[in-house]
């Protein structure tokens, strides 16, 4: 077998030893697998390394990575959330619509924040509360978000006259875009809420075992609710930036985000179960997703086939998983 | 039973040659060897990890050994599955039951084959079927009936039922009373009385060593994943020598009972009612008394202290603390004002499986320790695993182990190590000791005790008599859904509780 097994401990006896190797292939390995796919798209795909590329790779990742870092969250508890892609639409809109009619770039930003912390609070409040389904509530809210959407903005887009707004995607910092460097903050602070604090314990908890989460104090409706909210809050934050970066509002941009967002957690290695969430494997499966797509792109490859090779992506995910959390027993 | 005798006495039936199993860490089977004769029940003893349930699993095919062979009747056998073991005639009844409650007990038992008329099931003869495998096992079951409804005794009847359907020859049985009420560990005795005198090779895997006494005619002893020793016969054997044998020293005064003093009534429980109760309970526990609770398998022990613990929404009655009613409507509650509650189905209420050992010990103690804006103090959860790790004496290669696969008592141990972590007053133990050995069990008394004596009051539910009247200052007996009486320490036996737990 592997190396651990001559400093095996007898199993008898409580001693404490360090990582083992397989445990650091399980913490690193889809930020491996990421590594050997940039090398490789790097030698054989031209143009891939130029610093346009990069910098187009890196902004098309920072969306999928932003609604990822929250999804992570619903999906280590045991659940998930289809209506992100509305949301990020309607948010989008509404801040549009309000900065227009208002001039004020501080207020339509919040008006947007507060479509998506809204539609969460209902989610959240619909599944935790009432105890309906995940997948009918969020299925429902997916669609009236949408259609709140295209009402706000009259059926098209909304071209947006304060061109203040344009601050947040448009421009660089250090080298980088602005909403990359949105997306990083991102990732450190949910890493930090996984990690660090009790709500992020308690999440994986209720994804674990929910009864026994619930028998141990862990306050299980309100951990819920809350998950809802920031999925809400994180997927508006992106349609703000999107819409900053478009310049305007469009209600039928991100149709579909909900399956980037899932297949980007469940590739790097987010298990569908619950209970298991680490933010780098939401890290590695963004990169993956954006660099395959990236370099599709670059090769020309017709969208159609696009779909299919994403589809299978996503498919050899969850069979990898599957495999990992029977493996687990 | 000549038949079984006649195989017997030439070569063991099944055989175990030098098997080793390795898990990323521990050693779970060291070089096991040792045969069991057709005809006969064989007891494999040892404390919590030491590696009867990896056994089992391996003769189930659940797991390949890292190294030996297994011989049954003779030829080498390398189970790739449980699919492959169970045509071999082997069945293993685990603890925790592999069924679908919501299937019928009659599609459960043909699971996987069941009777076909045109492609279609054959609903009558698949019931005809069933009724003719649970015939001297559970004829007072319908076959028809969602297995979820029946008991466990009465599910774990239909998986012997369903083993011998498949010609089983060869049965094993982790920890098969741990959930029984009396009448059914009797019935179960006398069934597997019967495999044996038709020939069939048992192994037997238990905590209670009275049991072993009672139907096992050799013992097979573990420690540490070694064979220690085989005892043929049950023949001069006693208990001590057997628990020196596997624990490596001799265990006295198991409960260790002392006097103490009380303060004042610290929980009081006032005309309880809700699901699962019958009548109206009130019931009180001073601070520093452990008051005892025991009654039958169903008589509502558990869901009184879920009622108490707010898990269960109650429909009447109050809870004071200290004499002061209380709002103990959620656990939550419960926690926040000092009511802790360790429960009884560890599987489904206890463990969180893919979270580590620190994790599972810390979750619910953590929010005393944490920073602000709910961070976590990793040094104090690290500290605090470690040291009870440490007095529970777990066994675990490391404090990151997922707790799912630590052995079962060892999953016990970390759930008790949960709530002693928290700061109570008061707790709630739903059969704390259920599946830990012998030595432990002594140790877990001790701190019970030692609880008792800082003052926090005890409410125990126990189906195992001795342990009630062993660590109780007073017992409170429950009998269908209602409470039959309280009687002190002193003034009590074992008939007088029985009587007072049986059905009127
Ligand atoms: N899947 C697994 N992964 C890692 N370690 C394991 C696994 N299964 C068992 N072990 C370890 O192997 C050892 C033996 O476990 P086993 O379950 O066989 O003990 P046991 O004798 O049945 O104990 P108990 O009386 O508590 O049920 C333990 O140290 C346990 O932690
Ligand atoms: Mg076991």
């Amino acid at each position: 077998m592997n190396t651990s097994e001559k400093t095996m401990a007898v199993g008898g006896t409580s001693s404490f030893r360090k990582v083992d190797t397989s445990v650091l292939l399980d913490r690193a390995g889809m930020l491996l697998v990421f590594l050997g796919l940039f090398v490789t798209c790097s030698i054989f795909v031209d143009n891939f390394l130029s610093w346009r590329n990069m910098a187009g790779l890196s902004l098309a990742i920072s969306m999928a990575g932003m609604v990822s870092c929250s999804m992570l969250l619903c999906i280590a508890s045991g659940n998930f959330d289809l209506s992100v892609g509305s949301v990020i639409a309607a948010s989008g809109c509404v801040a549009a619509v309000v900065i227009n009619l208002t001039g004020s770039v501080v207020v339509g930003i919040l008006a947007g924040l507060g479509l998506g912390v809204v539609v969460g609070l209902i989610n959240g409040f619909v599944f935790a509360k009432l105890g309906i389904n995940a997948f009918i509530t969020t299925l429902a809210t997916m669609q009236m978000a949408r259609g709140f959407g295209y009402i706000v903005a009259g059926g098209k887009a909304v071209g947006i006259s304060n061109s203040d707004f344009f601050v947040i995607g448009t421009t660089y910092f250090l080298g980088l875009p602005t909403p990359v460097w949105l997306t990083l903050v991102t990732f450190a602070i949910f890493g930090g809420l996984i990690n660090y604090t009790e709500f992020g314990r308690n999440i994986l908890a209720i994804g674990g075992n929910e009864e026994a989460a619930r028998l141990a104090g862990v306050p299980v409706v309100r951990t819920k609710i809350l998950i809802f909210v920031i999925h809400g809050l994180m997927s508006a934050v992106a349609g703000v930036v999107l819409a900053s970066r478009m310049t305007s509002g469009q209600p039928m941009t991100a149709i579909g985000f909900e399956m980037t967002a899932i297949s980007a957690c469940v590739l790097g290695g987010v298990s569908l179960a619950g209970g298991i969430g680490k933010i780098s494997y939401v890290i590695a499966g963004v990169l993956i997703l954006g660099t395959v797509e990236n370099s599709m792109n670059l090769l020309n490859i017709n969208p159609f086939y696009q779909y299919l090779v994403r589809g299978g992506i996503l498919l050899a995910a969850v069979i990898f998983d599957r495999y990992k959390t029977r493996s687990i027993g | 039973m000549s038949v079984g005798e006649s195989i017997g006495s030439s070569s063991p039936y099944l055989e175990f040659v030098r098997i080793s199993k390795s898990f990323p860490g521990v050693l779970a089977l060291d070089d096991v060897s040792f045969g069991v004769n057709s005809g006969s029940v064989r007891a494999l003893v040892g404390e919590n990890g030491a590696g009867k349930s990896t056994l089992l699993k391996i003769l189930s095919g659940v797991y390949r050994p890292s190294s030996g062979v297994l011989r049954i009747d003779g030829s080498e056998r390398a189970f790739q599955g449980t699919s492959e073991s169970l045509a071999a005639g082997v069945s293993v009844i685990y603890q925790e039951l592999v069924t679908v409650p919501k299937l019928s007990v009659a599609e459960n038992l043909f699971l996987g084959h069941l009777p076909k008329k045109r492609g279609l099931v054959d609903y009558p003869c698949l019931y005809e079927l069933a009724r003719a495998a649970l015939v001297s096992l559970a004829d007072d079951i319908d076959p028809r009936t969602p297995l979820g409804l029946l008991s466990i005794g009465q599910q774990q009847m239909m998986e012997i039922a369903k083993a011998l359907t498949r010609g089983a020859r060869i049965l094993a049985f982790d920890e098969p009373t741990s959930s029984l009420s009396a009448r059914e560990i009797e019935r179960l005795f006398s069934v597997i009385e019967r495999l044996r005198s038709e020939g069939r090779t048992i192994l037997y895997v238990s905590h209670r060593m009275e049991e072993i006494f009672q139907i096992c005619d050799s013992v097979t002893v573990f420690k540490d994943g070694r064979h220690i020793e085989t005892f043929h016969s049950t023949k001069g054997l006693t208990q001590d020598i057997l628990i020196n044998r596997m624990v490596g020293r001799d265990i006295k005064n198991v409960y260790n009972y002392s006097e103490r003093p009380y303060g004042d009534v610290s929980i009081e429980a006032r005309d309880i009612t809700g699901p699962g109760l019958k009548e109206p309970i009130s019931i009180r526990v001073r601070s520093g008394e452990i008051l005892g609770l025991f009654g039958l398998v169903g008589a509502g022990r558990t869901e009184l202290l879920k009622l108490i613990y707010g898990a269960t929404r109650r429909t009447g009655g109050e809870i004071l603390l200290k004499g002061h009613p209380a709002k103990v409507e959620t656990p939550r509650d419960a926690i926040d004002q000092g009511i802790v509650f360790c429960s009884e189905n560890r599987k489904a209420e206890g463990i969180i499986p893919l979270g580590s050992v620190q994790e599972n010990i810390n979750i619910s103690a953590r929010r005393h320790h944490g920073y602000r804006m709910g961070f976590i103090n990793e040094t104090w959860e690290r500290r605090n695993a470690k040291e009870q790790v440490r007095s529970l004496d777990v066994r675990t290669p490391s404090l990151e182990q997922r707790i799912c696969n630590l052995s079962g008592g060892n999953q016990q141990k970390v759930i008790l190590a949960r709530w002693l972590s928290d700061q109570m007053s008061v707790v709630l133990f739903d059969e704390p000791t259920r599946g830990i050995d012998v030595g432990a069990r002594s140790e877990i008394y001790a701190l019970i005790r030692r609880l008792a004596e800082r003052g926090v009051a005890i409410l125990m539910v126990s189906s195992d008599l001795p342990e009630v009247l062993g660590v109780s200052d007073r017992i409170a007996v429950m009998r269908d859904g209602a409470l039959s009486g309280i009687v002190e320490r002193t003034d009590t036996s074992e008939q007088k509780i029985l009587s007072m737990a049986l059905p009127v």
